[in-house]
C-alpha cells in the first residue's frame, strides 16, 4: 500500500500548493483592486479610527474629529457648519473627501511622508497615531460677513491680503452643512446627500474658484492698464461717442442703458473708468490693439492654466478675438472673457500692491500632531504685471470710480476704497452677474476684494459693492 | 515524507522517543498562543484582560497533561502532531478571542463571548484524547468494532435527517442536534466511526476488491459485482446531500471513501471510478437542487451576487485583499464584517490580520500535521493501521482544502469547518479524537520491533521447511 500512499501525499502537496497559490493570487495579485473596491469599507472605515487632524481658522477648528463610542471611533464635524463647507468640503464615509478635506488628506490624515518618522515611532510607543493640523490663512470677521452679505443670494466672494496673498475670506454661497454627510450612518448620509445634491445651484460648489463667469466691466481695469503701460495718463482724453459702430460689422455697442457718456463724445480716461462708459473702452480696446490688451489680459494671469491655493482654481481667460469687432466687445469684458472671483480678487490685489502680484494662498501652516510646524507659507511673489506707476494711475482711477462714480456703495466712512464694478451680461433673458473688486485703504491697502453675485439680475455698484464694503468693513473693525 | 523505509520492522532498537522535541516544539506554540492573546488584548482594548493569566495557565495546562499522557502511554510517538494541533488551537482561540472583542467594539450585545467557551471545547477534547489514549493501546482493536462503529456513523449521520427541523436544522443546513443550548454536529463524529470501519472493511476485502476484469485504456477496471461498495458510499453521500443539504460532508465522506479504496487496492481505476461518480453525482445535484445552484453561481461570480449570497465570499476576499502580504495586524483589521467568521470564515480572518505569510504558515502547519499522518501510515506494521493513518490523515487533509478553497473562492462554499482552528464544539472535539488516534498509530508504527511486535500474519508466518 505504500505506493498509492506516497502518491496520496503528494497529491495533497499539491492540493496544498493550489490553496498557497490561490491565496497568494488574491492577497498579492488582487490586492489592490480588491483593498480599493468601492464595497471594501474597512480602508475608508480605518481612516476613522485615527484622529483626523483639524482645520482650523484664527484658533478655532472649524473642521475636526471627536471620538465616540461607535464602531467607528472618530466623528468628523464641523461646528460652524456651513460657513466653512465652500473652503473645507466633506470628508464622508459614502462620498469620500472634496476640497481641503481632499486635497489636504495626507496630511489631514497622517500619511503625510513628512508625518512618516512620527508613524513609526507611534508603532513603537503605542501612541495612537493621529492626523497633522491645517492652519488657514482666513479671518473669521471677513470670511462671516461675506457669507452674510451673499445670504439668500448664488454668489461668491474672495478677500486677499494684497501684500502677502494670504486669502482672508473665501465664501461661496448657497452652502450646506458638511457635517450632514460626514456622519457614520451610510443610510442617513446618502438622504443628506440627496437632500443637498437635489438643491439648484448646487451648495457643493465653490464658486470663488470652481467656477468662472463673465465679467462685464471689471476688465476695464486690465484695458486701463494696458493703456497706462502704453504711455496713455488717467487725464488723457479718449473718444466716447454715445454709439460705436463697429469695425467691419453692422453691429453697433452701445453704452450702458444706452445713455451719453459725455456730451462732446470724448472724455479724459479716469471718467471713462468711473462712470464704465463702454464705447470709450470699446474705442480704447481697438486703438491698444489686440496684442496690448490680451498681452496685459494674460500678464494679471489670464490665459493661464489656473493655480493651486492649494484648492483647485480654474483657469480664467480672454477668449479669442477674432475681429475688431470682437476686440472692442472684449475690451469692454463681454463676448468670451471669463475670470474665476478668485483671479478678480487677484486683480485687485494686484494693483493695491503696487503692480505685484503675490502668490493667494489659502494655507498659513501645517502642523504635527504634537503642534510643531512642519511647513509654513512664505509670500510669494507670482508675477508682475504692471509697473508701481501704472498701479498709481490705476489705483487714482479706481478710487475715482467709488468716490464718484458706478461703485459709491463701496465706500467706507474715514477709509478710501478703491475699486470697479462689473454687470455682465450672460445671455438673452438671463439676468446680469453682478460684480465688484477693489482694495482698501487706497494708500496703503490691506485688503483686497472681489465680489460675484451669479445671476444677481442688477448691477455690480447697486448690489455687490454694499457687500464688498461690509466686508471690508468688518476687516477693519476686526483690526480696531 | 517518509524516507525509503526498506522494512519498518528493521528499525533498531534504541529510537529516540522525541518527546524533548514535543515538549519543546509544544512551549512553543504555548507562547505563541499567549503572545497572540496578548497581542489582541493590547491592540483592541490597550490593556490586557485580568483573565489572561487564567487563559495562559489552563492552556499551558492542557498542554502538559496531553504531553504526559503521551509520554506516558504512547511514548514513541511522532513528535510534531501534537504540537502542530497545539498551535492550530491557539492561534484558532486567538482569533476567536479577537472577533469576541470585535463585537463587544460594535456594541454587538447579540452574540455572547465565544472563546471561553471554545476554550472549554479544547479542554473537552484533551480529555478524549487523553481517554483515547488511554482506553486504546493498540489500534487494532478498533477493527473488531468495524461494524458497530459503521452502525454508529451511519446513525450519527442519519439523525439529524430524521429529527425535527426545529432541533436539527440551522442556516439551511440539517446537521446539528441542539439539545439544552448544546449545539452538536454529529457528522464530525460520523466522520471517525465511519473512517475507521473504512479501514477494516477494505483491509478485509482489498484482494477482492484489487481483482481486475479487463483492462480499458491502460485502467484495469474492477469486476462489476465489486462496484457494490462504493456505489453504497456514494448513494450515502447522496443521501446526506439530499436529507441534510450539507454538500460538505457529502463531498467529504465520498473523497475519503474514495481515497481509501485506492490505497487499500492499489488501483488507479477506483480513483477515476470515483470521479466519474462524483461528477455525476455533481451534475444530478445541479440540476436539482437549488441551493447547489445557488453555491456554484456564487463561486463562479461572487460580485454578482454582493448583495446576497456572495457577500460573505466577497467580504471575505476583501478581507484577504486588504491584509495583503503582512495582514493589518492581530486586532487591526476588520474580520468581524465577514458573517460568521468565527467558524465558517475563520481562514478569512487569520488572512486578513497576519496577512499571507500568516494564512501560509497556518496552510503549513495542516500539511505538517496531514504529512505526517501519512508518514505514519507508511511507517506503520499492520494493513488496517496502514490504511486507518491514510483515511485520517486524508481526512483532514481534504476537509482543510474543501474549506480554505471555499473561504478563498478556489473552491464553491460548502460549510465545513476548519479543524482546530474554527468555532465549534463537535469539530474540535472530534478532531482531537482523530489526532489521537493519528497519535496512537505513530505510537506503534516508532515502536521498535522488540518492545512491541507486530502480530504474526498468516501470509507471515515462517514456512515449515521439510527436510526430506
Amino acid at each position: 500500500m505504500n505506493a498509492p500512499l506516497r502518491r496520496v501525499a503528494i497529491s495533497v502537496l499539491v492540493l496544498f500548493t493550489l490553496l498557497i497559490i490561490n491565496v497568494n493570487v488574491i492577497q498579492v495579485i488582487r490586492s489592490d483592486s480588491l483593498r480599493g473596491d468601492s464595497r471594501n469599507t474597512r480602508v475608508l472605515a480605518e481612516t476613522y479610527d485615527r484622529e483626523r487632524g483639524s482645520i482650523i481658522v484664527d484658533g478655532t477648528e472649524v473642521a475636526l474629529s471627536v471620538p465616540t463610542d461607535g464602531r467607528l471611533t472618530y466623528l468628523r464635524t464641523y461646528p460652524q457648519g456651513p460657513l466653512y463647507a465652500p473652503v473645507t468640503g466633506y470628508h464622508s464615509l459614502v462620498y469620500g473627501n472634496t476640497y481641503l478635506e481632499d486635497v489636504m488628506d495626507d496630511v489631514l490624515s497622517g500619511e503625510d511622508d513628512r508625518l512618516f518618522v512620527r508613524r513609526i515611532a507611534d508603532l513603537f510607543t503605542g501612541r495612537d497615531p493621529a492626523g497633522g493640523d491645517v492652519v488657514l490663512t482666513l479671518d473669521p470677521a471677513v470670511q462671516a460677513a461675506a457669507m452674510a452679505g451673499l445670504e439668500g443670494l448664488t454668489g461668491a466672494v474672495v478677500a486677499l491680503d494684497p501684500q502677502t496673498g494670504a486669502i482672508l475670506g473665501l465664501a461661496s454661497t448657497p452652502t450646506y452643512d458638511p457635517g450632514l454627510v460626514s456622519g457614520h450612518d451610510p443610510a442617513g448620509i446618502r438622504a443628506n446627500m440627496d437632500g443637498i445634491t437635489g438643491q439648484d445651484p448646487d451648495p457643493r460648489l465653490n464658486r470663488a474658484i470652481s467656477e468662472n463667469y463673465q465679467v462685464g466691466s471689471l476688465f476695464k481695469v486690465i484695458v486701463s492698464a494696458a493703456a497706462l503701460a502704453d504711455g496713455y495718463t488717467p487725464e488723457t482724453v479718449v473718444p466716447a461717442v454715445d454709439l460705436l459702430q463697429l469695425p467691419q460689422s453692422t453691429a453697433t455697442l452701445p453704452n450702458f442703458n444706452g445713455s451719453s457718456c459725455d456730451p462732446d463724445q470724448e472724455q479724459p480716461l479716469i471718467d471713462a473708468l468711473t462712470i464704465s462708459c463702454n464705447t470709450a473702452f470699446g474705442q480704447l480696446g481697438i486703438d491698444l490693439g489686440e496684442d496690448a490688451v490680451r498681452d496685459m489680459a494674460e500678464a494679471f494671469g489670464l490665459d493661464d492654466e489656473g493655480m493651486e491655493i492649494p484648492l483647485d482654481v480654474v483657469p480664467s481667460g480672454v477668449g479669442t478675438i477674432e475681429s475688431e469687432a470682437a476686440l472692442a466687445q472684449t475690451s469692454i469684458g463681454q463676448r468670451d472673457v471669463r475670470m474665476t472671483v478668485l483671479q478678480a480678487a487677484l486683480v485687485a490685489a494686484t494693483v493695491a500692491n503696487d503692480g505685484v502680484q503675490m502668490a493667494p494662498y489659502l494655507i498659513d501652516e501645517l502642523r504635527a500632531p504634537d503642534l510643531s510646524v512642519l511647513e509654513e507659507t512664505e509670500p510669494e511673489v507670482l508675477r508682475e504685471p504692471i509697473s508701481a506707476e501704472v498701479a498709481e494711475g490705476l489705483t487714482e482711477m479706481m478710487v475715482s470710480v467709488v468716490e464718484r462714480g458706478s461703485g459709491r456703495a463701496a465706500r467706507l466712512p474715514g477709509i478710501e476704497v478703491a475699486g470697479k464694478t462689473g454687470t455682465a451680461q450672460v445671455r438673452p433673458g438671463v439676468p446680469d452677474h453682478n460684480w465688484f473688486m477693489g482694495f482698501a485703504p487706497a494708500e496703503e491697502p490691506e485688503i483686497a476684494v472681489a465680489v460675484l453675485v451669479v445671476n444677481g439680475g442688477s448691477t455690480g455698484g447697486d448690489l455687490s459693492a454694499p457687500i464688498a464694503r461690509d466686508v471690508m468693513a468688518a476687516y477693519f473693525e476686526g483690526r480696531g | 515524507m517518509a524516507g525509503p523505509v526498506t522494512d519498518p520492522r528493521a528499525a533498531a532498537a534504541g529510537t529516540p522517543t522525541r518527546r524533548g522535541t514535543e515538549a519543546a516544539l509544544l512551549a512553543f506554540a504555548v507562547l505563541i498562543t499567549v503572545a497572540a492573546q496578548a497581542i489582541v488584548d493590547l491592540t483592541v482594548t490597550g490593556a490586557l484582560r485580568p483573565e489572561m493569566a487564567t487563559f495562559s495557565v489552563w492552556i499551558t495546562a492542557l498542554w502538559v497533561v496531553a504531553h504526559l499522557v503521551v509520554r506516558r502511554f504512547a511514548s514513541y510517538a511522532d513528535p510534531l502532531l501534537l504540537p502542530a494541533v497545539a498551535l492550530l488551537v491557539g492561534l484558532g482561540l486567538t482569533v476567536i478571542h479577537r472577533l469576541d472583542l470585535a463585537a463587544e467594539v460594535s456594541g454587538d450585545t447579540a452574540s455572547r463571548e465565544d472563546a471561553p467557551v471554545q476554550l472549554v471545547w479544547a479542554t473537552l477534547g484533551v480529555a478524549l484524547f487523553v481517554a483515547v489514549l488511554v482506553v486504546v493501546r493498540d489500534h487494532r482493536t478498533l477493527s473488531r468494532f468495524a461494524y458497530t462503529l459503521a452502525l454508529l456513523g451511519i446513525v450519527l449521520l442519519a439523525l439529524p435527517a430524521v429529527l425535527p427541523a426545529s432541533i436539527s436544522e440551522v442556516n439551511g443546513a440539517k446537521i446539528w442536534i441542539r439539545v439544552a443550548g448544546f449545539s452538536i454536529q454529529p457528522g464530525e463524529f460520523a466522520k471517525i466511526c465511519l473512517v475507521v470501519f473504512f479501514a477494516a472493511y477494505l483491509v478485509d476485502k482489498r484482494d477482492v476488491l484489487a481483482l481486475a476484469s479487463k483492462k480499458v485504456a491502460g485502467l484495469e477496471l474492477p469486476r462489476g459485482r465489486d462496484l457494490g461498495p462504493v456505489l453504497l458510499a456514494w448513494i450515502l453521500s447522496i443521501l446526506v446531500l439530499v436529507f441534510e443539504r450539507d454538500l460538505g460532508s457529502s463531498l467529504l465522506l465520498f473523497g475519503i471513501f474514495v481515497v481509501m479504496l485506492y490505497v487499500a487496492t492499489e488501483r488507479a481505476s477506483w480513483l477515476f471510478i470515483g470521479l466519474a461518480l462524483f461528477a455525476g453525482g455533481a451534475m444530478i445535484a445541479y440540476q436539482i437542487f437549488g441551493h447547489v445552484q445557488a453555491r456554484v453561481n456564487t463561486w463562479l461570480d461572487p460580485s454578482e451576487y454582493y448583495d446576497g449570497a456572495g457577500y460573505q465570499l466577497m467580504q471575505s476576499l476583501f478581507g484577504l485583499g486588504t491584509g495583503g502580504l503582512f495582514g493589518a495586524g492581530l486586532g487591526g483589521g476588520r474580520p468581524d464584517q465577514v458573517p460568521v467568521a468565527k467558524s465558517d470564515f475563520i481562514a478569512a480572518a487569520v488572512g486578513e490580520e497576519l496577512g499571507l505569510f500568516g494564512l501560509v504558515a497556518v496552510i503549513v502547519v495542516y500539511l505538517i500535521l496531514v504529512e505526517r499522518g501519512l508518514r505514519t501510515s507508511l511507517v506503520v506494521r499492520d494493513s488496517f493501521g496502514k490504511l486507518l493513518a491514510a483515511g485520517l490523515a486524508f481526512a483532514i487533509a481534504w476537509q482543510v482544502f474543501v474549506v480554505l478553497g471555499g473561504v478563498t473562492g478556489l473552491l464553491p462554499l460548502t460549510g465545513l469547518t476548519t479543524p482546530f482552528l474554527a468555532y465549534g464544539g463537535s469539530s474540535l472535539v472530534a478532531n482531537f479524537v482523530l489526532v489521537a488516534l493519528l497519535v496512537r498509530i505513530s505510537d506503534a508504527a516508532r515502536r521498535p520491533a522488540a518492545q512491541h511486535a507486530a502480530p504474526i500474519r498468516l501470509g507471515d508466518a515462517p514456512t515449515e521447511v521439510v527436510v526430506p
